[in-house]
């Protein structure tokens, strides 16, 4: 069996005495998808952003295998906190993906779609214009954006299509590690079901690890093979996706199941 | 048919749901069951409804929590309690040993059914173009016209899906197979093309515990029924 990509090691936060999160601990392989389910102000989004280095960790550990020098050997699992800023620049804008939420987070709105892919690019030292623009015309393709609008500005582009261009503009690197917020919230329902179906298949084409912040149970199902269920800030459940959502143990678990129509 | 050796087995497994949101009140479905099924065997779940038939088939596969007890199965002649297994292991599993064929098809939305066929082959590592080419075979052997294989399953009669789902059940022959009334809704000659799938997979050696409603499907393929009856547990 491979080594774990990303381990989290008893990681937590708190903003004065409060915990946003504690005590939480889990492994994560490239090619796996894991969703982290909760309602709103249950850590889900802190959790994410000590992950990603956003903010550090006042208890425990995240720690990242870090792309092997050389291709015979395995890289080293990594704490983050312990490294470099520019290093932690190095990965957010290359190895790691993160899709906001929010349009205005994840995206520059003041320049164009086909820029927007090729900014990270660009952080890598891609200079070539004809490259960019090519590698910028595949992305869109891929994630099914029409390429006629690479020079419109992202606000003329609907929610569903901001969303896609999050998702290319992350890809467009190969990251290994992508976190994503909501990334179906919001969304129209056959949106929905579309960017579902290219996630799915992006994670398995690119053999991602991923994981996926989601109040929607729907959403874990399809897309993640395990769920963690976060409520004030603790994992109260997780396990397999269908075990938590089919038989789940923890009473706020069979509350989270019991309230929705169709998990 | 010519029986092999031991692939599933349990020992003293029972289940009990505590509903956390009817003040705890415990529901126990069954305990103390021991069961083994033998390559080529096709062991019968009976019982009335509710009786526990569906969630012992789940407990087999892990999608329910057993309560006590052990779930093992046999993979490179080792035996493997699914129940103390971690998360990743129960996944391999679910990959190379023991395959699930539901009541009902729950994939993503838009994904055709021939792609939703292939996948357990993509998943172990088989190319794609040959993953949709086994998945044609199998849905052509199952009756699904042509014209539906591109088409994503959410749109076909219960029957057509039922194929489907039968069909990705199948493609990846795993040695122990779980089918949960793979025939409900399907038309008699629907059900004897599905019956006779069965019986070659049990003739390929595959261990199947099913429930099987029909009396004539059940006759077809069982080797041996367990009344899940017997392991009640007293409320």
């Amino acid at each position: 069996m491979t080594e774990p990509l990303l381990v989290v090691d008893g990681a937590g936060k708190r903003y004065g005495t409060r915990w946003a999160c504690r005590g939480v601990n889990f492994q994560l392989h490239s090619g796996e998808m894991l969703a982290v389910v909760g309602e709103s102000g249950s850590g889900k989004t802190t959790l994410l952003r000590l992950l990603a280095a956003r903010l550090p960790c006042d208890e425990g550990r995240v720690l990242y295998r870090m792309r092997a020098e050389s291709a015979a050997e395995s890289g080293t699992l990594t704490d983050i906190a312990a490294l470099s800023a520019a290093r932690l620049r190095w990965l957010a804008r290359t190895d790691w993906g993160y899709v906001e939420q929010h349009a205005h987070d994840g995206l520059r709105l003041n320049v164009s779609g086909g820029a927007n892919v090729g900014e990270r690019l660009m952080a890598l030292g891609v200079r070539h214009y004809g490259r960019l623009r090519g590698e910028a015309l595949e992305w869109m393709r891929r994630v099914e954006l029409d390429t006629a609008r690479i020079d419109d500005l992202p606000a003329t582009y609907s929610g569903g299509m901001q969303r896609r261009l999050q998702i290319a503009r992350n890809l467009v690197t190969r990251p290994r590690l992508v976190l994503m917020d909501e990334p179906t919230t919001g969304l129209d329902v056959s949106v929905q079901a579309r960017l579902l179906d290219l996630l799915r298949k992006l994670t398995e084409e690119l053999h991602l690890a991923a994981i996926i912040v989601t109040h929607d149970l729907g959403v874990a199902r399809l897309l993640a093979q395990r769920t963690i269920v976060m409520r004030d800030g603790r994992v109260v459940e997780a396990g397999l996706t269908d075990r938590v959502l089919d038989d789940p143990q923890h009473p706020y678990t069979q509350l989270l199941v019991s309230s929705v129509l169709q998990p | 048919m010519t029986i092999g050796q031991p692939m599933l087995r349990t020992r003293q497994l029972a289940k009990t749901f505590t509903l956390h949101q009817q003040g705890g009140l415990t529901l126990r479905v069954f305990s103390g069951v021991d069961l083994a099924v033998h390559a080529g065997e096709c062991l019968a779940l009976a019982g009335r409804s509710g009786s526990g038939k569906s969630s012992l088939l789940r407990c087999l596969y892990g999608n329910y929590a057993a309560t006590h007890g052990a779930v093992e199965v046999r993979h490179e002649g080792q035996w493997i309690d699914m129940t103390r297994a971690d998360d990743r292991t129960v996944l391999y599993l679910r990959r190379r040993v023991i395959g699930h064929v539901s009541q009902f098809l729950r994939v993503v939305p838009r994904v055709a059914a021939l792609d939703i066929v292939a996948e357990p082959l993509r998943l172990l590592g088989v190319a794609s173009e040959d993953a949709r080419r086994r998945a044609g075979d199998w849905l052509a052997r199952l009756n699904l016209p042509a014209r539906l294989w591109t088409l994503p399953p959410a749109t076909f009669s219960g029957g057509e899906q039922q194929r489907v789902n039968v069909a990705r059940g199948l493609v990846a022959g795993p040695p122990v197979l779980l089918l949960d009334e793979p025939t409900a809704s399907l038309d008699a000659g629907n059900r004897v093309v599905v019956v006779d799938a069965i019986r070659a997979a049990l003739a390929a050696g595959t261990a199947i515990v099913g429930i099987f409603h029909d009396n004539d499907v059940r006759r077809a393929v069982a080797t041996r029924s367990l009344d899940i009856e017997t392991f009640a547990a007293s409320a």
